[in-house]
Order: structure tokens, then C-alpha cells, then sequence
């Protein structure tokens, strides 16, 4: 395992996870130990907002090990994303208790609203922490092994698969935005008090979430790394090229494709149960179409295939969305909607995926014997090529 | 003492007036006296004389009556109709309306009445209308009659049943009696014609009146049980039948929504994310040139949608071709880039029209073709689904004739199915390629115009069809147009059907799961290509 560890994680990785740990110290640290009015000192603000881009920095990679990998471009990991959210927001909702607005011991507020008598069975053990992170990884991957079950093995690919995977994301937005689904319709789940008994209000536990965040990041950047760097991320990769060759060379492509459809969404529901209690809402809006598609650019701009580019991209682009919805709001969706076409068509390898190309053309000129192995190419052909 | 002479009087007049009745109907005025009487009995004869009096202001009279308007003025005890007006009353001679000046509070007197009375007055006020010289009237009279079932106006309605000779409202007055005799104590045999009477109704109105009457005892309750049966079975293939006629009305606005999309996707294999904001175009232009007509030709509105058709055409062809050059010609071949590019193009031109019209709904009128209903049977069909329907279906028709009969048509089918041999033969690929984008585009353009007559016309009105639209094409089948009709309005329907057992947000889900779970059964959809082509 540490052999492997060793071959997945090359020089530039390294500094990649240096930098995010020293983030992961270092902001925290200036939210906490340096005064307010120190001109180093990190608001909290800042803190939450810096927490939020890492967990879509995770969700981003989640997508870049299907799509950059695989070829699988999903246009529903937004409700993977949302369904690990809801299970940490279910656990934050039960630790309200009878501070909610009714005071009622066990049932949330919109329950009470609703006039229920009791909590409904699908309710039941998230008062437990341990119970709902079982949850956060067990609900978003046992959706995605069953859809995935159906789909890779009636082989449904390219845009297909993304079609639909939109219209799995928009009919769980549907369901969710009912009120009779038990999930808090319209209104979602909000008003949330503390996490394992830290109030989310101190800085200490937004600080806490904020390392969490990184760790999660880190730990998902690296289970990728091993991921591609062994022979089953070969095999992935064979897959995204030519996948019927893959399928003729004995392979079982619907397993492989499964099994990191599968992992992708698990780490996707991480990132929505890092992300809740950070924003302090979950709502239905979580599931739309829109923002799933929005995380693809994420990992669009920074460049697939690469899992430095979706981490990047994911930061650039909601920095700028943060920017441009609170300075210039009526710029934004034209700014985003550029975004979209531009990095399609003059940057299709992503900014981290370009520097790599350049880079790798400089260093092939002047070899020096101590060439890193080449991160995979970007797919720029078809995800899914025609039988040949 | 006095006073009771004058009651007296009056009794005599009334009596009188019964006697020699016919001659004396005329004489509405002491009829009108007669209200004011002091006993009960006397002034109820009097409403049932005015009833039949002939006289065209009793109705009023009695309104006035049931109002509790008609006043005795205490100084020489006539009937006065009475108006609040400032502190005084403001009299007038009831049937005349001649101005009698004001008088205070104290002046007057209320005219009294009792329940018995309020029958009265409401029987005769329907028996009245239902002897009325407009058919309308009469029309709406028995049907109030049948909704009050009051046993009171029985007589009116043989009366008018008689003298009717419209064979429509005689049924509907005969309706109106038999739901008259089963409210009131009658013999068996009239009951159980009455019964069948509503049997042969068969509505939902019917269906109430008998369920009272099921709820008793005897041969009229069994037999009441056995019509409910036949009206229930009768009713549900009537609902069953306006299901039907909601769910291709839904399939048409699917349909309409998804013809473009199945030339874009279908014919081109291009994913155009944007193609609902082509819907979108379509619905602005259209409130565009009513605003305009609103502005400086009102005569014109009835024609605004005649208008809005090929200028909606025009613009969203041209927007949609310059997506093609623009933006999709650099990505052919690459068609998850073009799906982001194209998302990409459908938030500019959201925000564009935001920008230029406002985040809010704009109002999109109907023209007067457009709105009313006619009902067929127990299905009520609005005009404007049905012209969308028929407008749906023509659009097809016609995309049908261009692909099939036109020059353009055939060197777009030989683009798709071979570009390199196409390209050989002279034909100039990359401009069949814009023009068929323009094509899809342009009739998304007009699916605008039809739906912003029934949907909101907002920056957002594209987003709301985007998925639906590629869910018709897939589940029909690509490359299909036969595919897309079939599968719009099996969508349509399968919605419709849904609804009632599942709720309407619920029944949209079950269709998205079918579809999914349809998907992987037949990846290719309904009506699959087959051959070299599905491969490439």
C-alpha cells in the first residue's frame, strides 16, 4: 500500500497536499489566535467561505475521477452532493432537540408545522453522529450503485447517461420539494445548532469544520491519485479511450465503471455533509440541474484528468461567482455563461491541463533524466468513440 | 280602529282580486298593496298573484321583497320601496318607480316576513323566469331549479313544461321536475320516473340528487342505486375521456416543445442545452409585438400571434445559427463539449433577456379566438389547447413536408447519414449544418409563440422544458420524428393518467423513473435507429 502511495504521489503532489495543509493551519490559526484588528487577522466570514470552496473542490474532484477518467460525464452529481447533505442535516436537525421554535423534544419544527405525531422511520438513529456519517456515504453511493447497476450494464453512455443522470437530479428535486417526503419541502433543513455538542456559532467550530474540509480534500486527492495510479486506473482510462476494445480484451467494463461511479458519489456526499453545516442550510434548490452542471465547469476550467484542475477550478470560479454576485450581479450569469463556451472552445484542457501540456513539451526538449510520468492526457476526443 | 278597517279593505280587495283573478291581474298596484298586509297568509297569496299577474316589474318587486326593501309608510299605509340615503330614506312607488321624496326612520314600517314567505317569493321569482320569453332565461331558470329542488315550484314548472316548445328545454325542464318530485313526498311511479329521468341526465348534478335518494328506503331507493351505477360507469369513461383529451394536450406542448430538439439532437446529434431559450425567444417575441400592437394598433391584436409566427421564426433561426457558427462548428464530434458550450449560450441569453425585459413575468395576452371553452359531452375543451394541439401537429406536418419534399430536406437527410460522401456530391456540409440548426432553432422559435399562450412568459421559461423536451426525444428515440410524436403524447397521457392517483409533482417523478428505468431497457429509445449510422 505505501509502495503505491509512493508511485501515486509524485513531487507535485506533494506540494499540492503541503499547500492545503498549510492552509488548513494557517487560516485557522489567523481567524483564532490573531486579534481582529491585526490587518492579518482572517474573519470568520472568510473562514466559512473558504470551508465552502474546498468541500465543491471535493465534489469537482469527485466528478473529475468519472469524467477526466472515465469519460462518464455525469450531469447528476449535484444530488449526490445534496443527498450527503441532507443526512448531515437531518443529524444537525435531531441535535436542535427542544430548542426548536415549538420545543418540541424529538420532532424538527416543520414536522411539528406539518402536525405529525411522530418521527417518521427513515428519521430514526440520525440523533446518532456516527449512524448519519454511515449515512452520508451510504445513501449517495447506494443511489448511485443502483442507477449505475441499471445503466452501465444496458450500456448507456455518453450523452445518454448524461441526460438522464439531469433527469435523476431533477426528479429528486421534485420529490424533495414536497412536504409530505418528510425532508422539510420548500424550506429544507435550516436553524441548525451544534455539531457533536460544538455550537456552529463559535469560530472554534467553524475553524474545525474548515480543517475538516481540507482533510476530506486531501484524503479524496489522494485516494484519486492511488486510484489512477494503479492497474485499476489503467483500465479506467482504457475504458474512456476505446471502451469496446476494452470490453473485447476480456475486461468487465460495467464493473469498473460501477465501482467508481459508485466511490465518486460517495465522495461527493462527503462534500455535501461537509458543506451543510458550514452554510447552515439544506434545501431542495441543492438537487437543480443547474448546479450540477455548474460543477462540471468547475472541473472544465481547471482542466480534467488532472485532479490539480478541478480543486483549482472549483476555487477560481466560486471566488469569482462570490465577486460577481455580490459586486456586479447582473454580470455574473453572462460572466459564467462565457466561461462555459470559452473554456470549450479555446481551453479545452483546462488551465492545470494546459500548463501541463507546455510544460511537458518544454521538459521532453531538454530531457535531464528526472521526467515525473506524465499525468494522463486530457480526453479531448469523445468520451465514448464509436465501436472501431 | 281605523287601522284594521284599512286591513279589512284590503283583505276584500285581495279577495276580489282572486275572484275575477284573470280580469284583474292586471291590477298590479293593489297586488303590491296587498304585500303589506298583516297577515301572512294574505300577503303569500298576494306574491303567488303577482307571480302569475303578468306584470314585468314584479319581479323586481319581489327582489325588493326578499331584500327587505319594501316599507309601509306609516302615514297612509301604502307599500314603498326605500333606499338609505344619508340619515332619510329615499322612497319610490314600487312597479312605477315614481319618486315619493324622503322620509326619516320613523316613517316606516318593514314589511315583515316569515319563512314560509321566503318560499314563496323564491318560487315564484323561478316559476316567473321560467315562463320568461327569452329562451335564455328560461334555460337558466330551470337549471336554478334543479339546483334548489324546491318542491314550491312544482306548478311553475308543469305550467311552463306545458306551454314549452323548445325540445332542449323541455328535457331540461323535465329534469328540473323529476329533481322536484324526488324532494318532496310523491307517489312511487312518479318517483321512479322521475329516476329515470335522471338517469338518462346521467351527469354529476344527477348524480347528487340520487344519492339522496338511494339514502331511503323502497323500490325508488333501489332503483336510485342502480342508476347511480350506470351514471358512475357512464362518468368514469367521461373522465377517462377528458384524461385523455389533458394528457395530448400535454403531449402536444411537449411535442411542440421537442420537434426542434429532435432536428438539432435527432438529425444533427448535437446536444443543444440552449434550445429551450429558442422557446424562450419565441415567447418574448410574441409579447414584443403585442406590446406593440397594444401601442399603436389595438385593432390588430385578434392577428398577434400570426404576426409573432414568422418574426418569432426569424429571430430564434438566426440566434440558432449564429450558435452553430459561433460556437457548435468548432465542437462537432465532441458532443459533452457542446452540451456545456450550449449550456453555456442558454445563461447568456437568459441573462440577456432579463437584462432587456426584466426577471419578472410578462404578460402574454390571448386573443379572442383563443379563449372560451365548448364542451363535448361531459369533456370541457378549451379553445387554446385545442388550437395548440392542431398547431402542433401542423408544425409537424410540415417539418415532415420539408425534410421529405424540399431540396434542402433531402441534402440535410444525405448530411447526416454520410457528411464525407455528402460533401463529395457538391453539397456544402457546413452550411446544411447551420441551416438545419436554424431549421430546429426556428421551430422551437414558434413553439414559443404557442406557448406563451399558456404558460409564463419569463427568463426562465426555457429552463422549465429543457428536460422534458430531451426526455420526448430520447424516450422516442433520435433521429426519429415519429419517435418524438409517439413519445410526446405518450407522456402526455401516462402524466395525465398519474396525476389523479399520485399528485401531480408525484406523477411527474413516476414518469422521470419510467423513463430512467426505459432507458436501460431499450438505450436507443422507442423507435431505434438501426444500422451503421447508430454507431456513428
Amino acid at each position: 500500500m505505501s509502495g503505491l502511495m509512493l508511485k501515486a504521489l509524485d513531487r507535485y503532489a506533494y506540494l499540492f497536499l503541503a499547500l492545503i495543509a498549510v492552509l488548513a493551519i494557517v487560516v485557522p490559526l489567523l481567524n483564532l489566535a490573531v486579534p481582529e484588528t491585526h490587518p492579518l487577522h482572517v474573519s470568520t466570514y472568510a473562514v466559512t467561505l473558504l470551508g465552502k470552496y474546498l468541500t465543491y473542490a471535493l465534489l469537482a474532484l469527485s466528478i473529475d475521477l468519472i469524467w477526466g477518467y472515465v469519460g462518464i460525464l455525469s450531469l447528476g452529481h449535484g444530488a449526490f452532493f445534496a443527498l450527503g447533505g441532507y443526512a448531515m442535516g437531518m443529524y444537525l436537525m435531531r441535535q436542535i432537540g427542544p430548542r426548536g421554535v415549538y420545543g418540541h423534544p424529538v420532532l424538527p419544527d416543520f414536522m411539528v408545522f406539518l402536525n405529525w405525531k411522530e418521527l417518521p422511520w427513515f428519521w430514526l438513529g440520525f440523533d446518532q453522529f456516527w449512524f448519519a456519517m454511515v449515512m452520508v456515504i451510504a445513501v449517495p453511493a447506494g443511489l448511485a450503485f443502483i442507477f449505475g447497476w441499471f445503466a452501465f450494464r444496458s450500456r448507456v453512455t455518453g450523452v445518454y447517461l448524461s441526460i438522464i443522470t439531469q433527469a435523476l437530479t431533477f426528479a429528486l428535486m421534485l420529490a424533495f420539494f414536497r412536504n409530505n417526503m418528510g425532508f422539510g419541502g420548500n424550506n429544507g433543513l435550516t436553524d441548525f445548532k451544534d455539531i457533536l455538542g460544538f455550537s456552529l456559532r463559535t469560530d472554534g467550530a467553524r475553524a474545525g469544520l474548515f480543517i475538516a474540509s481540507a482533510i476530506a480534500l486531501v484524503l479524496g486527492f489522494v485516494l484519486c491519485r492511488v486510484i489512477i495510479h494503479s492497474r485499476l486506473g489503467q483500465v479506467l482510462v482504457a475504458i474512456r479511450d476505446a471502451e469496446s476494445r476494452t470490453r473485447f480484451l476480456g475486461y468487465r467494463v460495467e464493473s469498473y465503471k460501477l465501482f467508481v461511479f459508485t466511490l465518486s458519489a460517495a465522495m461527493a456526499g462527503v462534500a455535501g455533509a461537509l458543506y451543510v453545516p458550514q452554510v447552515g442550510i439544506i434545501n431542495p434548490g441543492e438537487f437543480a440541474p443547474a448546479n450540477s452542471i455548474e460543477a462540471v465547469i468547475w472541473v472544465a476550467v481547471g482542466g480534467r484528468g488532472t485532479l490539480f484542475g478541478p480543486v483549482v477550478g472549483a476555487v477560481l470560479v466560486n471566488f469569482a461567482k462570490t465577486y460577481f454576485t455580490a459586486a456586479l450581479p447582473n454580470v455574473w450569469l453572462f460572466a459564467l455563461g462565457g466561461l462555459f463556451v470559452a473554456v470549450t472552445l479555446f481551453l479545452p484542457r483546462g488551465i492545470i491541463g494546459t500548463m501541463q501540456h507546455y510544460w511537458h513539451r518544454l521538459r521532453a526538449k531538454a530531457p535531464d533524466g528526472d521526467t515525473p510520468a506524465p499525468p494522463p492526457a486530457p480526453a479531448n476526443a469523445p468520451a465514448n468513440e464509436p465501436a472501431e | 280602529m281605523n287601522l284594521s278597517l284599512k286591513s279589512l279593505l284590503t283583505a276584500a280587495w285581495i279577495v276580489l282580486a282572486l275572484a275575477v283573478s284573470p280580469a284583474l291581474a292586471a291590477d298590479a298596484p293593489a297586488l303590491v298593496q296587498a304585500l303589506g298586509a298583516k297577515s301572512f297568509n294574505q300577503k303569500i297569496e298576494a306574491i303567488k298573484q303577482l307571480a302569475t299577474s303578468g306584470e314585468p316589474q314584479a319581479v323586481g318587486v319581489l327582489k325588493a321583497l326578499a331584500a327587505r326593501k319594501l316599507y309601509l309608510r306609516k302615514s297612509d299605509k301604502s307599500v314603498v320601496l326605500a333606499r338609505k340615503s344619508g340619515k332619510q330614506y329615499a322612497l319610490s312607488r314600487p312597479l312605477t318607480g315614481e319618486d315619493l321624496g324622503k322620509a326619516p326612520k320613523s316613517a316606516l314600517k318593514k314589511i315583515g316576513l316569515n319563512n314560509k314567505m321566503r318560499r314563496a317569493i323564491k318560487a315564484a321569482l323561478g316559476a316567473m323566469t321560467l315562463l320568461s320569453p327569452s329562451e335564455e332565461v328560461r334555460a337558466k331558470a330551470a337549471a336554478a331549479v334543479f339546483k334548489s329542488r324546491d318542491p314550491d315550484t312544482l306548478e311553475a314548472l308543469d305550467a311552463a313544461l306545458a306551454k314549452e316548445t323548445k325540445p332542449a328545454l323541455k328535457i331540461a325542464l323535465s329534469e328540473a321536475r323529476a329533481a322536484v318530485i324526488l324532494n318532496m313526498e310523491a307517489a312511487e311511479a312518479d318517483r321512479l320516473a322521475a329516476i329515470a329521468v335522471l338517469k338518462a341526465r346521467g351527469d354529476r348534478d344527477a348524480l347528487s340528487v340520487l344519492k339522496s335518494v338511494a339514502a331511503g328506503k323502497g323500490a325508488p331507493a333501489t332503483a336510485a342505486a342502480e342508476a347511480i351505477r350506470d351514471i358512475e360507469t357512464w362518468l368514469a369513461f367521461w373522465s377517462a375521456g377528458q384524461n385523455i383529451f389533458y394528457g395530448l394536450s400535454l403531449g402536444s406542448v411537449l411535442l411542440l416543445a421537442a420537434i426542434g430538439l429532435a432536428i438539432t439532437f435527432g438529425v444533427m446529434g448535437v446536444i443543444n442545452m440552449a434550445h429551450g431559450e429558442m422557446i424562450m425567444i419565441g415567447a418574448y417575441v410574441t409579447f414584443a409585438v403585442q406590446e406593440l400592437i397594444r401601442s399603436s394598433a389595438p385593432g390588430l391584436f385578434d392577428y398577434s400571434l400570426f404576426i409573432a409566427l414568422p418574426l418569432a421564426f426569424l429571430l430564434a433561426a438566426i440566434v440558432g445559427m449564429a450558435i452553430e457558427q459561433g460556437v457548435i462548428r468548432f465542437l462537432y464530434g465532441r458532443p459533452l463539449e457542446t452540451l456545456l458550450a450550449t449550456w453555456g449560450v442558454s445563461l447568456i441569453l437568459q441573462q440577456a433577456v432579463r437584462s432587456l425585459f426584466g426577471p419578472t413575468n410578462r404578460e402574454v395576452g390571448n386573443p379572442g379566438w383563443m379563449s372560451g371553452y365548448f364542451e363535448l359531452g361531459e369533456i370541457t375543451l378549451t379553445y387554446n389547447r385545442v388550437y395548440i394541439m392542431l398547431f402542433a401537429f401542423a408544425v409537424l406536418a410540415l417539418l415532415f413536408l420539408v425534410l421529405r419534399r424540399t431540396p434542402l430536406g433531402l441534402q440535410m437527410r444525405a448530411v447526416t447519414q454520410n457528411r464525407p460522401m455528402a460533401g463529395s456530391m457538391g453539397i456544402r456540409t457546413g452550411w446544411v449544418d447551420a441551416l438545419t440548426f436554424g431549421l430546429g432553432s426556428g421551430i422551437a422559435g414558434i413553439a414559443g409563440v404557442a406557448l406563451s399562450q399558456i404558460d409564463n412568459v419569463s427568463p426562465n421559461l426555457g429552463q422549465s422544458y429543457i428536460i422534458d423536451s430531451f426526455m420526448v426525444v430520447v424516450f422516442g428515440g433520435v433521429g426519429n420524428l415519429w419517435g418524438t410524436l409517439v413519445g410526446a403524447m405518450t407522456l402526455g397521457v401516462a402524466n395525465k393518467f398519474l396525476e389523479p392517483y399520485a399528485g401531480a409533482v408525484m406523477g411527474k417523478i413516476l414518469v422521470l423513473v419510467f423513463i430512467i428505468l426505459f432507458i436501460q431497457k431499450r438505450p436507443r429509445g422507442l423507435f431505434a435507429l438501426k444500422g451503421r449510422a447508430v454507431e456513428a
